[in-house]
């Protein structure tokens, strides 16, 4: 396949170009101008960017395609932009062994949409009482290892875990989360919660988890990345490691970037979130702090529940809420509050999620993998559950009229996805 | 932020789920109302037709003797049909979910629900799927709001203070895990009381208790020093674990109503407690028996206010 993308905008955030040209594609890679494409893309009034790197997305499979499939959320990831994806390893079975690794692997290519990279799980069925055989499930494919959302309380094995994954030189990737401060608890510890009623879940809950983990990457020098910080004291600490010069990186999810505890509303349950919406002054501190480069990127937390799992008082239900569609939307928005140029918005979602990812796409430069987003920034959205492809309707921003719309999007050089 | 769900587009109570929120006015309704009904169940026939053919459903999913109780005598006051289920011993253990277990209730042509759940804002999530024509009124939701509760503890005061905006109310013990307090705190300051205090160890007090507008004392003694109303509240068993509390007996000396400490307050001073009582944990006999004591007139006015609240929703 050869492709000609005509007349668009290219933003490319790792060279910091920004103007109208062409982009052509051959063999799935970016290639310099030829004649004769098999296929010409006028993406005039468009954006071309690279396509999104999403460090985040829960695709549900194995153990939970009632709630979604493969298929549903590879749909929803392509019209979203999203080309690559590392997906947790919390699901049933967890993602402990190199043959349901290798499955999800072979599973997500034959779809040919976008890229899987799925993380391992740190310790066997993520119960926190055993590692995994790193080396094994990092043959087979798994980029990282992690514990998703399930808690590790047994800081002693973090730090085995943390040297042994250092040893073979893979990184981890953890949230920073007090398995007993937050015990029970389903929201922000604050004024919302108590009024509400609602057990709460105090911000050092994940500053002390935070504490630990660094003094460990001290220790260890193994290369961390935090996962979907919630707290401003979060963003300062990261800020002082990185000036450090610890191995570390990390993460905010969407939700996270524009919402908080008020927006529980009247026990809205699509704001049951993991980590929980916090103070005002936490949104604003992550942020600015994504603005700043203290965090480094962020993601979609895509996790698709299914209405039955919705439909239950708040504590009951489930958490999580679909993103992997709202991810350009909601990048964008964030963009325009802080007047950032368009290359650095699309910087945190391309150039530098590649960068923690350690892959070669996120980029648009002759050679590099040819996975592009090709979008119109101004055009608006209005999110239902019917414009979403994810099997998950379930998200805070149902009814929103957002500016962000994906007209293609292309991964090796094949267009997956076209609006 | 959405319309709050308890009232319908022409500002009247569709459901009862939380005093927080609601008008001044709504409240007063409310309170005013039930004192109508006082003299009825003074009456040798206690019964007005405000509610005959209607069907209320008490839904407990969560056990209840007192408040169960209290809204079945209402209903029947009022002339509706009652019918109670123990749904804690009976669907929610078979599997069924909250919704199917109300949509099936519903297709039995019920009129008002009233819903207790251990979940905080169980009754918004049913208020938010029911028929138009039907009614929540929420008897306890988790640590959320207990608003009849609150109701009656507003118009017990109200009948021997007369008026709120000279008074000083004491709130003690449990307060996180209490909806009791939270929708009296809610109430009393809707309706212009000057100064609510919140008094126990900081393990029972809620993260930023302030924000509702309280004041918090820790020594019961400085907390309790002038007040024209005390509120004890009752402490769970489940919170003597061990992890909140170290004994009953340390938390009685401390936060134990006895005489000497009811002696700080005003003369006048009226002693309230939401039921069933642990004497000796958090009041002491002498208190709970004594003149200070309106305990068990809590529990009359419950009635007409739980009427009073039935009425009014059944009727907007």
């Amino acid at each position: 396949m050869r492709l000609h993308i005509k007349g668009g905008r290219v933003v490319d955030p790792a060279s910091a170009r920004d103007a109208v040209g062409d982009v052509y594609a051959a063999d799935g890679k970016i290639a310099e101008e030829f004649s004769r494409a098999d296929r010409v893309i006028d993406a005039k009034g468009l954006v071309v960017a690279p396509g999104f790197i999403d460090l985040s997305a829960r695709l549900r499979e194995p153990g939970y395609e009632y709630k979604a499939t493969l298929e549903s959320e590879m749909d929803a990831a392509v019209a979203g932009g999203v080309t690559s994806l590392a997906c947790p390893p919390d699901t049933d079975p967890p993602l402990d062994e190199p043959g349901l690794v290798d499955m999800l692997r072979r599973r997500a290519k034959a779809l040919s949409r976008a890229r899987v990279y799925p993380l391992g799980a740190l310790t066997v069925k993520l119960r926190g009482e055993a590692l995994t055989e790193m080396a094994e499930l990092g043959e087979a494919g798994c980029v990282a290892f992690s514990q998703g959302n399930v808690p590790l309380r047994d800081t002693q094995l973090l730090w085995r875990a943390l040297q042994y994954a250092a040893t073979f030189g893979y990184p981890v990737w953890l949230r920073a989360e007090d398995a007993w401060l937050a015990k029970d608890g389903v929201s922000h510890d604050g004024e919302v919660a108590t009024r509400l009623g609602l057990a709460g879940i105090p911000s050092f809950a994940e500053t002390i988890a935070l504490g630990a983990i660094l003094e460990l990457v001290r220790a260890t020098r193994a290369r961390v990345h935090v996962c979907r910080l919630s707290t401003a004291g979060a963003v300062e600490m990261m800020r002082h490691a990185k000036q450090e010069g610890l191995p570390v990186s990390c993460d905010v999810a969407i939700h996270h970037l524009h919402l908080c505890d008020m927006d529980l509303g009247y026990f809205d349950s699509c704001c049951r979130l993991e980590p929980p919406l916090r103070s005002q002054r936490d949104r604003d501190a992550l942020a600015r702090g994504l603005a700043e480069g203290a965090v480094d990127c962020l993601c979609s937390d895509h996790t698709p529940v299914d209405e039955d799992g919705k439909q239950l008082p708040f504590a009951e239900a489930e958490p999580g809420a679909t993103g992997l569609e709202l991810l350009l939307p909601l990048t964008l928005k964030w963009g325009a509050a802080h007047k950032l140029p368009l290359a650095v918005t699309l910087a945190r979602m391309t150039s530098d999620p590649a960068r923690i990812l350690g892959v070669a796409t996120g980029r648009i430069v002759t050679g590099a993998p040819a996975d592009l987003a090709i979008f119109d920034p101004g055009a608006a959205v209005r999110v239902t559950a019917g414009s979403l492809k994810s099997q998950g309707k379930n998200t805070p921003f149902l009814g929103y009229e957002l500016a962000g719309r994906v007209h293609y999007t292309v991964v090796a050089g094949n267009v997956v996805y076209e609006g | 932020m959405q319309r709050n769900p308890q009232l319908n587009a022409n500002g009247e109570l569709q459901h009862l789920l939380s005093i927080e929120g609601l008008p001044r006015e709504v409240l007063v309704q409310i309170l005013d109302t039930a004192e109508s009904f006082v003299g009825v169940t003074e009456r040798e026939v206690k019964k007005v037709p405000l509610l005959r053919g209607k069907s209320v459903f008490n839904l407990f999913f969560e056990p209840s003797t007192r408040t169960r109780t209290t809204f079945e005598i209402a209903a029947k006051r009022l002339s509706a049909d009652v019918i109670n289920l123990n749904i804690a011993l009976s669907s929610q253990t078979k599997g069924e979910s909250l919704l199917d277990t109300v949509a099936n209730l519903s297709a039995m042509q019920a009129d008002i629900f009233v819903v207790r759940h251990n979940s905080s804002g169980a009754p918004y999530l049913i208020a938010r799927n029911v028929k138009p024509h039907e009614h929540v009124v929420n008897a306890g939701d988790g640590r959320h709001a207990h608003p009849t509760q609150g109701l009656l503890d507003l118009y017990t005061i109200r009948h021997y203070k007369k008026e709120f905006t000279r008074l000083t109310v004491a709130i003690v013990g449990d307060i996180l895990h209490s909806r009791v307090a939270r929708s009296l705190i809610h109430g009393l300051t809707t309706l212009g009381a000057p100064e609510v205090r919140v008094i126990g160890p900081q393990t029972l007090l809620p993260s930023g208790v302030e924000a509702l507008g309280v004041r918090v004392f820790h020594d019961m003694r400085a907390g309790l020093k002038d007040c024209d109303v005390i509120v004890m509240l009752r402490l769970q068993n489940e919170r003597m674990d061990g992890t909140l509390l170290p004994s009953a007996q340390e938390f009685f000396k401390h936060y134990g109503l006895t005489g000497a400490k009811l002696s700080l307050a005003k003369p006048d001073v009226i002693v309230m407690h939401p039921g069933p009582m642990n004497r000796g944990v958090e009041i002491d006999s002498t208190v709970a028996d004594g003149p200070h004591a309106v305990i068990l007139p809590q529990v009359t006015f419950g009635i007409a206010v739980r009427m009073a609240v039935m009425s009014i929703v059944a009727g907007n």
